[in-house]
């Protein structure tokens, strides 16, 4: 291995940003591709997959035999609000493989005793995620309906890219929070990525079932990452 | 919290391995290229060694980890990578095995 690739890469591991080597098996050349490289034929159709799936792999290409080491970040859910929701959602999401942290600045709603062993932040968000920056393998479920608490985590998700950003509130409630965003500068495009009301609908009702529905929303964002966007440019 | 989240700096081969490279010492990185049946770690899993036949990470469970080690020393030696096969005990011509009866191939190279 290259030593400037080893470097590179782990650059990228340790920034959160998904990333590839790529070894030419005859020759053990290797390079590295970061997502959304462009890479041409078989073997960019190749490793545009391994990103997708997170599947490393060997394949033949123009002749040649490559492997395809990707190496995408853990994928993770940061959740506003430390509501009765969240308490089911956290120890779900955590078994599902998402790492879970909450916020909420409400001192009374973000304690030990509701959240035991989770990653619980009592503070606003825009102080949290100025230390913990989100990125676009992270998850933000925002729960507490309440704009000052919402609003700025919602328009940073949207910025930094969160493979999903989902609100709960009623379609009135979404409307109004539209028109403050697109106040806050979020353009059209950004708002039509938020899932509201929020999680794929199974008819949830209590705020456990409500939680379910949220799971299977990040799970589906998560494993169509890319698809979405490509079949936007190829239309 | 660091910037590494959920990055294991005191066991990640990759990691080791730069950091042996910044102490000037050779080594060689083992990757689990394919895998058939059962086998024990997934497509991509790393072995790191240095020429002192100190390793970090795993290929298989433990039971291949041997031959690797000896087989790195020598691509250390001549920079050549080489591709390893292992399997069922008695159905190959290695030594060691896979006990859970998978197959698997590594590819071992010198690191610069």
């Amino acid at each position: 291995m290259d030593p400037y690739v080893l470097k590179t890469l782990n650059a990228e591991r340790l920034a959160r940003r998904a990333a590839a080597v790529v070894t030419d098996l005859g020759d053990g050349r290797d390079r590295i591709v970061r997502e959304g490289d462009l890479v041409a034929g078989e073997l960019g159709d190749a490793i545009a997959k391994s990103f997708r799936t997170g599947q490393s792999t060997t394949i033949q290409a123009e002749g040649r035999s490559f492997f395809i080491n990707v190496h995408l970040p853990q994928p993770r859910l940061i959740v506003i609000g430390a509501v009765h929701i969240s308490q089911a959602l956290a120890p779900m999401a955590k078994i599902a493989g998402f790492p879970v942290e909450i916020i909420d600045p409400r001192t009374a709603f973000a304690t030990p005793e509701r959240f035991p062993d989770l990653p619980l932040a009592a503070e606003w968000p825009e102080d949290v995620l100025r230390r913990n920056p989100l990125d676009s393998y992270t998850a933000l479920a925002a729960l507490t309906h309440d704009p000052k608490i919402d609003d700025f985590p919602l328009k940073a998700a949207l910025e930094a890219g969160c493979f999903y950003v989902g609100a709960l509130g009623s379609r009135k409630t979404h409307a109004k929070r539209v028109e403050r965003l697109t106040e806050l500068g979020a353009t059209e495009q950004q708002i039509a990525r938020i899932d509201a009301p929020i999680g794929i609908d199974i008819g949830a009702s209590s705020p456990a079932e409500i939680a379910v529905a949220v799971l299977a929303q990040i799970i589906q964002s998560y494993r169509s990452r890319g698809v979405v966007a490509k079949a936007g440019v190829a239309a | 919290m660091t910037q590494a989240i959920y990055l294991d700096a005191e066991r990640d081969p990759l990691l080791i391995a730069e950091g042996w490279m910044k102490e000037g010492r050779s080594c060689a990185i083992a990757t689990v290229v394919e895998t058939w049946g059962s086998a024990p770690r997934p497509v991509g899993s790393h072995l790191v060694i240095d020429a002192n036949g100190n390793f970090q990470g795993s290929v298989s469970g433990g039971c291949v980890e041997g031959a690797v080690v000896s087989e790195a020393g020598e691509v250390i030696a001549d920079g050549n990578p080489r591709m390893l096969e292992f399997g069922v005990a008695d159905e190959t011509a290695w030594r060691v095995g896979l006990s859970c009866g998978g197959r698997i191939r590594v590819y071992v190279e010198r690191l610069g």
